[in-house]
């Protein structure tokens, strides 16, 4: 059971979480004006990288906040959690 | 298991969230702040404030206070969302000395005081229930559950309660 | 009555409190303290299970969790039979019975032996090979075979009546293996004041130290400091001491899976105690303290009963004061059997030779042994074993080259102790993903680069000898508490050089000789090297098609010697052919504590609603929905689901029904912004809804499919109620937040669950009306001032109400919220004013059968996750001149638009009294054989009593334009004929919800 820090209240069991895939997925502002790859691309198509990833995470059962993590899907490491709206961290700073 | 748990004295319940300037007038209606840090309480007399999440509170009171309509009314105008949950779920109370490992059956938050202190509040699961855990005592938590939830959460505080050897 | 192997004194044992048990039928007598296995070895009994695939007999050949042989199932009675447990590490109790397996009809003769005589026939890769062809066969007659033949003792026959327990943990230091390491990390740990966990698997804390029987630790008698040890850790409040406790598991972040076994061990359990615990422990450092493991020797025929591990004998003899045999043959190519020897010969066991595959061995242990009088054949290897079911002699031989060997001679012995050295139990740190390194000084993998935020300590990363276990222990507990605690322990003790053999022995006995790498499955050198030739090259794939070190012991004690085996063949160093990933459990573990509590009512929670036990006290029968229980109908007398539903369904549209509608969710939105909200939301259109009036809320995924649907009334301007589905709340609300969250922060609205907040009350028919209007004040029940959707506050039987007109019937209907609390009050209230008027209790099943007569949708019946609006004839709910909402740019996908989308329909069969099966395909032309043209499903089909015939909706391609085409349903019996038509069938016009 993955113990993963929710940026409001700190380390907690994953029991308390639900996945909300990939992170940083913006809704366009108006989807009217996006071509059918376009929309294509938005909907459907996700990084699944090998490596650090960007996703997100609810604590549902907690504080009940969607937020950020960047995780290592090869080893379930999180490098860091972040609030939603914040910008994926660089990871040549000093957040790596 | 008759003294572990008992049916927490019926209140009021209200769910709060808002804007600053709404938190502010609510704050004036309490009598007291809302706490800003995570999963920490506040009280005053009969009424408490549990943080639940960052604009987020649970507003426990004492039935017929009025402490609804008096909040409603400071906030006004001012961006917010006061819902009444008084029915909604109903309170438990677990204590005794044994109250920590009972609930740590089912509860994988790590329960020791110097983790979990008194006033400490949070949503968290106890087994397959979600629950608002509150420390209000070095032996003595308040639960919050739905209360369709409850006869299971009883039923399964009941069956922690049989603790083996070595606890 | 002594047992004859029993030794006078020593060990951990209680000679005076003596245990009746039974093996196989045969009664026999242990002491307090012993094992199965020891009691059993104490009677002489060396063999106690057949093997796997040959069924040859076999002995015990260890003396803990890495037993590979003697697997026994231990019976209590019908229900409590546990099979595949180690014998080694059954707790005798008085009354004990245990059998032993893979046997038929006795241990001691077994018709499965006959395999053996196969063996010839059954290499590696076997079924593979062999049962490959024709497909068919396969499942008739192969796999029914094998499994019959295959599978590692019997399941019991009942449900199991123990109960388990569960238990978070938290500790900032959590040390795995109670022996000397482990012991001196939990010293160290305990030191600075924070929580630390010792856990063991065995019955006694002290792992190798209590078999100590010379050393001194610290001054004193390695006994004597264990003891001390212990109680000093145990007067610690912040140290939690688990014994019989299983670490099968190491999870991300630190968490460690741990079985604890509470009453097995005991001969009569208190009733209800539990059997067993699962520990979830959050460690914020783990220490792996867990050991090595002793090698066994690669030689034919090493599978003998009376072959076991010299340290094994050793841990018999000096813990359990149980001898192995009268006469031993110590083969080695380890130190430690030479410490094995010494213990056996001063205890009076017959030491036949010590034989040494090393040519020149020395050291203080080989020097004591030569001293003892012992004789040492160095440069000599075993080459076999001579018996039947017990070992009597064993062949040796002098190695005089690489791969080959001299002149054999025979030396006769009842038992054979053996050492091929130590392998360090990397397990738990190869599950923390830890990578394992080669080492070349003590040729074997010790933990490398840690993954989580563990060390190991002593013998498992090589630390052999007490010395080094205690110092390394205690240094890796004071690293793991981070409290800068030292201790230089005064080791008075004997120890020898740590490296040992790896592989197979050479011999001369011949293609035929069976030498085994892995007890458990059977495997040998010769299938190993099989595979090789055959091509393959990974151990990954070695091991799948070999099953090498693929059986319940998880090649404890077999890996290192395959690899050993496998790199002669290869002609490869073993770093270059890797390591399988060890995976968890360590040691089996029961289906019970993975359980735990979530069984019975404890299953999942049993949501009911404040109605519940008013229906219960009514008759009714319910039915599951999500987790809720809900009435699904009201029988009277002896009716049956049909009579009851015909009836129900009857009274609503004559009389009126009262329904608990109280499950469905609800959602209060609320905030200057809740109207924006809930337009980017929902399909429909929201703001000129006004307060006091309610809207059927239909809500798309992104991707346009249909996801919920509800009614959503406005409380006031900045304030909605919305209701959903009942198994959609959660989903909806998630959705919601999400939106709301992370897409449209600056909007000024809040979501509040309120589902448990509110009783709700559906009351439906042409007198519901009537009904009602003795119980509210300050409402107007007036078609004028309430009319049909429409929604008031005030209220009911002196309980405030959210009064609903809305129907899901067709009928003039209500729908009645008040808080919870007062429930079931206001439901007994209004089922009294009801009495003169014929108000019917009706469930969710005749809820069904009037919303389908009126053609109105379930969500994930009439929808499957890929109905647009339209599909299912909801466009007129669309509110078409929002610039957006969730799924609006997916329905303008052309695909959406497709005229052979399935579309919702009625379908009218042409005998009134079929009935369709829900989910029956639906095809064109009739007498099709398959594989047919399916045009679409049958999602609901009931009998409609106020039609009087049979009635279905269906997801027809094109539905709507087939309007009075015949179709067919398909079914076994044959076609059945049916006319497409609208899905609304009765009251079309829909004058009935006026009343
Ligand atoms: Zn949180």
């Amino acid at each position: 059971m993955l113990l993963i820090t929710c940026p409001h209240c700190g380390p907690r069991p994953e029991l308390e979480f639900v996945h909300g895939g990939e992170a940083h997925i913006a809704r366009p502002a108006q989807p009217e004006a996006l071509n059918a790859e376009e929309w294509t691309e938005y909907l459907y198509m996700r990084a699944n990288p090998k490596g650090l990833h960007a996703e997100r995470w609810r604590h549902l059962h907690g504080c009940a906040r969607f937020f950020n993590a960047l995780r290592d899907t090869t080893t379930d490491q999180f490098v860091v959690t972040y609030k939603t709206g914040e910008a994926r961290p660089d990871l040549k700073g000093p957040a790596a | 298991m008759a003294d572990l748990m008992t049916n927490a004295p019926s209140m009021a319940r209200h769910v709060l969230r808002g804007r600053l300037e709404a938190l502010l007038a609510a704050e004036g209606a309490l009598g007291f702040a809302l706490p800003r840090e995570a999963c920490r309480s506040a009280s005053l007399n009969d009424a408490h404030a549990l943080w639940l999440g960052p604009d987020e509170w649970l507003i426990l009171s004492a039935p017929e206070a009025g402490l609804g309509d008096r909040l409603e009314g400071a906030m006004g105008a001012h961006p917010h969302s006061l819902v009444e949950v008084t029915d909604r779920q109903v309170g438990l109370v677990v204590s005794g000395i044994e109250a920590e490992a009972v609930l740590s059956v089912g509860c994988p938050l790590d329960l020791d005081q110097a983790a979990f202190p008194i006033g400490m509040c949070t949503r968290t699961v106890l087994s397959k229930a979600e629950i608002v855990l509150w420390r209000t005592g070095p032996e003595t938590f308040h639960l919050e559950v739905w209360r369709s939830f409850a006869a299971y959460l009883r039923a399964f505080l009941t069956a922690s309660a049989v603790v083996p050897v070595a606890d | 009555m002594s047992a004859p192997f029993r030794t006078d004194a020593g060990g951990q044992i209680d000679r005076r409190k003596s245990l009746t048990f039974t093996f196989d039928g045969r009664t026999f007598q242990g002491v307090e303290g012993d094992t199965l296995a020891s009691a059993l070895l104490a009677n002489g009994v060396h063999l106690m299970g057949r093997s796997f695939k040959y069924h040859r007999p076999r002995g015990v050949l260890g003396a803990g969790s890495e037993e590979p042989n003697a697997l026994v199932s231990v019976r209590r009675d019908k229900a409590r039979v546990t099979p595949n447990l180690r014998a080694t590490q059954v707790e005798l109790y008085d009354g004990l019975v245990a059998q032993s397996q893979n046997r038929w009809p006795s241990l001691n003769f077994d018709m499965g032996a006959v395999t053996s005589l196969l063996s010839p026939f059954i290499p590696a890769g076997f079924y593979y090979k062999t049962f490959m062809w024709p497909r068919k066969a396969w499942d008739h007659l192969y796999e029914p075979a094998i499994r019959a033949a295959a599978g590692l003792g019997d399941a019991p026959t009942e449900a199991d009546p123990d109960r388990y327990l569960n238990r978070f943990a938290h500790c900032e230091v959590l040390v795995i293996g109670a022996g000397p390491a482990g012991l001196a990390a939990a010293l160290a740990a305990s030191k600075s004041g924070q929580r630390v966990m010792l856990v063991d698997e065995q019955a006694q804390f002290g792992g190798s130290l209590l078999a100590v029987t010379d050393a001194l630790i610290d001054g004193k008698p390695a006994q004597v400091w264990l003891d001390e040890t212990l109680a000093t850790l145990a007067a610690n409040p912040k140290v939690t001491m688990i014994c019989r406790a299983n670490a099968f598991g190491y999870f991300a972040h630190n968490m460690i899976g741990i079985t604890e076994r509470l009453s097995e061990h005991q001969a009569h359990p208190d009733a209800g105690a539990p059997r067993e615990r699962l520990w979830q422990v959050r460690a914020r450092e783990v220490v792996l303290a867990t050991g090595a493991i002793e090698r066994p020797l690669v030689f034919p025929d090493n599978d003998r009963p009376g072959v076991l591990l010299a340290d094994a004998a050793r841990i018999y003899l000096n813990r359990y004061g149980v001898k192995p045999g009268k006469r031993v043959v110590v083969a080695t190519g380890h130190d430690e059997a030479y410490r094995a020897a010494l213990d056996m010969h001063r205890a009076g066991v017959e030491i036949a030779a010590i034989v040494d595959a090393r040519p020149y061995p020395r050291g203080p242990l080989v020097e004591a042994a030569k001293a003892a009088g012992l004789t040492v054949r160095e440069g000599y290897a075993i080459t076999g074993t001579i018996g039947e079911l017990r070992v009597n002699g064993a062949y040796i031989a002098p190695i005089i080259a690489a791969g080959q060997v001299g002149q054999t001679e025979t030396l006769s012995c009842d038992g054979v102790l053996m050492s091929g050295g130590f392998t360090p139990s990397v397990h738990l740190f190869s599950q923390s993903r830890g990578k394992v390194v080669w080492d070349e000084t003590l040729e074997t993998y010790l933990p490398g680069q840690s993954a989580e935020a563990e060390r190991s300590a002593g013998a498992c990363r090589g630390r052999f000898g007490l010395a080094q276990a205690l110092a390394d222990g205690f240094a890796a507990g004071a690293d793991a508490a981070r409290h800068p605690v030292t201790h230089s322990f005064a080791v008075e003790a004997v120890e020898g050089d740590p490296k040992g053999v790896v592989g197979a022995l050479p011999h001369n006995r011949g293609q035929g000789a069976k030498a085994f790498i892995d007890w458990q499955n059977d495997v040998t050198t010769k299938d190993l090297k099989l595979a090789v030739r055959e091509g393959f090259q990974s151990i990954e794939h070695i091991k799948r098609y070999t099953t090498t070190g693929m059986a319940t012991d998880q090649g404890k004690t077999s890996n290192l010697n395959a690899l050993g085996v496998i790199s002669d063949a290869l002609h490869r160093p073993i770093p270059q052919i890797g390591l399988t990933t060890f995976r968890m459990p360590y040691t089996p573990v029961t289906f019970g504590v993975l359980a735990g509590m979530a069984r019975g009512d404890l299953f999942d929670p049993i949501r009911t609603t404040p109605i519940h036990d008013w229906a219960v006290e009514q008759g009714a029968v319910f039915e599951d929905v999500s987790l809720w229980k809900r009435a699904r109908f009201f029988p009277q007398g002896r009716e049956d689901m049909e009579a009851a539903v015909r009836r129900e369904c009857l009274s609503v549209r004559k009389d009126c029904g009262i329904f608990d509608a109280s499950t469905l969710g609800k959602i209060e939105v609320v905030g200057p912004d809740a109207a924006e909200f809930m337009n980017r939301m929902y399909i429909n259109a929201w703001t000129k809804l006004g307060v006091g009036k309610c809207r059927y809320g239909i809500l798309c995924r992104e991707d346009g499919f249909v996801t919920d649907d509800g009614v959503v009334g406005r409380i006031a301007h900045d304030r909605f109620h919305v209701t959903t589905t009942t198994g959609g709340a959660a989903r909806v609300l998630g959705m919601m937040e999400d939106y709301l969250q992370t897409e449209w922060p600056e909007l000024n609205v809040w979501l509040t669950s309120t589902t448990e907040q509110w009783a709700v009350i559906a009351l439906q028919g042409p007198k519901a009306r009537t009904i009602l209007e003795g119980l509210v004040e300050g409402i107007d029940l007036s078609p004028e001032a309430l009319s049909h959707m429409s929604l008031t506050e005030g209220k009911i039987c002196g309980v405030p109400t959210r009064l609903f007109r809305v129907s899901f019937s067709g009928e003039l209907g209500f729908e009645i919220n008040v808080p919870a609390e007062h429930g079931r009050k206001v439901w007994e209230a209004i089922w009294a004013a009801g009495q003169p008027h014929g108000l019917t209790p009706y469930g969710t099943e005749t809820m069904h059968v009037l919303r389908a007569e009126k053609g109105f949708i379930i969500i994930g019946q009439e929808t499957d996750g890929t109905a647009t609006p339209d599909d299912v004839g909801l466009t007129w709910a669309v509110g078409k001149a929002k610039p957006d909402y969730v799924g609006k740019r997916s329905l303008a996908r052309p695909a959406m638009a497709d005229p052979a989308r399935k579309q919702l329909v009625g379908l009218l069969t042409q005998d009134p009294a079929v009935v369709l099966d829900e989910g029956a395909q639906i095809i064109v032309t009739r007498g099709q054989k398959p594989p047919m043209k399916l045009m679409g499903h049958v999602t609901s089909s009931y009998h409609s009593a106020v039609m009087g015939r049979s009635i279905a909706l269906a997801m027809v391609s094109g539905g709507r334009a087939r309007r009075g085409e015949t179709l067919h349903v398909p079914m076994p019996e044959g076609d059945i004929a049916v006319t497409v038509t609208s899905p609304v069938f009765y009251d079309p016009e829909g004058a009935r919800v006026n009343g």
